[in-house]
């Protein structure tokens, strides 16, 4: 089977976007990926649209009708806070499985603010508020408090993440916001679900991101390899069996499973990776996310955001883009978004926030649900 | 005189037994022995089909995790305890905790609670009353 490349990629600066809709920014990105490596729609043979908010609503025909509508397949895909890695995975695996030599992946979501989830409602009486919280800000303080459970995790380390982060978004652009936030506001910002505060959550933006795939063949022939950053490995899973589930997703076990396919194909292990875009949806997210994506030992995740380690400069920086909690999370976006934050520190064109000499990155998604991807990522 | 009506379960896993107590109802599989939370066909553990037996949870369990909301959608009145309890004998429910403080400091995880049952304090559009469980703090 043939390597699979990115040659190029992008993403709009997210933000809120009202008087535009889902196909103009999703055509957008998709126009700037091209740019990046010099194609043009009449060069691509299928378009693999990840789109949450409208799935019903053939989003990916939509942008081609912006974009040159060249008669080529689409895929729409909706996985969670995973469509954009599933849009992604799709067009890896059809250039994998030698359908295509070229394809292109888009990435759009346009959202409304405020909170995301919340139980029942369908009939009867609505069970939010009666029956617990089914809120993200409630579910990812418990995936949180589980870990303070186990391990005695304390509240500020959980807000250390925030800090890390929001500092690492002075240094992007493209990031919804760009602003430094010391330890105690965010500790003192409202509380939201205890322990995560206004400011250890993530920003509901509108946002898109795309990348162009190619073949090793074709991207020789197109003479795009300077540039093309290799797929190494690929997984996505659902969740596993786990005795709570039901009662309380289980982010662990299913990114877990993705990260171990992960490595296993890519034949490399934690200590290989260079730098790592992971979910940070809420800042008690990125803590679990050390210990199952490998970067320490299960119970030192407290331990690895206390010593730095995980900042830009550090031994394995997570989230240089400022990641979800700064630079805002458009579900069906984030995942071709954090694809490009990686392959631009790969290509070594990262600008302030460069991981100096990254070779190897990571990116991981998970939608509650629940669906997890994981992409390895290899500069050429 | 009026009969009064019994309130209708909010949720499908909750029900009445014969003599009118509520109750919450799981089932369990006959291959495995894993207890779920409401009736199913098939084993989401094992996979294994036409093995699940009803099976009536326990009132009481531990408090394994918790959260504190203070934002919630309008009308719904914030601070309250989101909680997950393991009940004893088998079966992991989602539910408040209520009767206790909304600190961090008061809750304690294992913490035994007990299930009620009362009033949902909502009514549907038709003006229909519900009955909820709760967790409350075991004496």
């Amino acid at each position: 089977m043939t390597d699979v490349y990115v040659v190029g990629t992008d993403m709009i600066k997210f933000g809120r976007f009202p008087d535009r809709g889902v196909a103009d920014l999703g055509a957008e990105a998709a126009l700037m990926a091209l740019d990046d490596c010099g194609l043009s729609i009449n060069d691509m043979q299928a378009l693999y649209c990840g789109n949450l908010g409208e799935a019903g609503a053939m989003v990916g025909q939509r942008v081609l009708r912006q974009i040159g509508q060249t008669g080529i397949p689409v895929v729409n895909t909706a996985n969670a806070c995973a469509t954009g890695a599933t849009a992604f995975r799709e067009g890896w695996m059809a250039i994998k499985a030698g359908i295509y030599d070229v394809v292109l992946c888009v990435g759009v979501e346009q959202m409304g603010r405020g909170l995301l989830g919340g139980g029942g409602g369908a009939a009867g009486i609505p069970t939010e508020g009666l029956l617990g919280s089914g809120t993200m800000p409630s579910v990812f303080a418990q995936v949180g408090l589980e870990h303070t459970r186990k391990f005695g995790t304390t509240f500020e380390q959980f807000a250390k993440v925030s800090v890390k982060n929001h500092h690492h978004s002075t240094l992007n652009a493209k990031a919804m916001y760009q602003k430094e936030t010391p330890l105690d506001e965010v500790m003192n910002a409202e509380m939201i679900s205890y322990p995560n505060t206004k400011l250890m959550c993530s920003v509901n933006v509108d946002g898109s991101a795309a990348a162009v795939l190619c073949s090793e063949k074709k991207a020789k022939e197109l003479g795009l390899m300077k540039r093309a950053v290799k797929v190494r490995a690929s997984a996505l899973t659902s969740d596993p069996y786990s005795s709570r589930n039901l009662a309380m997703p289980d982010f662990n076990a299913v990114t877990r499973l993705a990260a171990k396919n992960a490595y296993d194909m890519a034949g490399l292990g934690p200590d290989d990776v260079d730098l790592i875009e992971l979910h940070d949806c809420f800042a008690t997210a990125e803590i679990v996310h050390y210990e199952n994506l490998g970067l320490c030992k299960d119970g030192e995740a407290g331990k690895l955001i206390d010593s730095g380690d995980t900042a830009l400069g550090g031994r394995i920086p997570v989230n240089v883009s400022g990641g979800l909690l700064s630079k805002g999370h458009p579900l069906g976006a984030t995942g071709i978004a954090n694809i490009y934050e990686v392959t631009t520190h790969l290509r070594g064109e990262a600008g302030g926030r460069q991981v100096e000499g990254a070779r190897i990155g990571l990116t991981h998604v998970v939608g509650m649900g629940s669906a997890c991807a994981v992409h390895i990522l290899e500069k050429v | 005189m009026t009969t009064a009506v019994a309130p209708r379960p909010a949720v499908s896993y909750l029900k009445y037994a014969k003599d009118g107590a509520p109750y919450l109802a799981g089932s369990q599989c006959g291959k495995c022995g894993e207890t779920f939370v409401g009736d199913r066909e098939v084993c989401a553990k094992c996979g294994t089909r036409n093995k699940m037996e009803p099976k009536r949870l326990s009132d009481t369990g531990k408090l394994y995790n918790f959260t504190i909301v203070h934002r919630n959608f309008p009308g719904v009145p914030v601070p309250f305890v989101s909680a997950i309890v393991d009940l004893d004998g088998g079966g992991t429910v989602k539910g408040n905790l209520i009767e206790i403080e909304p600190d961090p400091k008061k809750i304690a995880f294992d913490m035994p609670v007990k299930v009620v049952y009362r009033d949902a304090g909502r009514k549907d559009k038709e003006g229909n009353s519900y009955l909820a469980y709760f967790f409350v703090p075991a004496k």
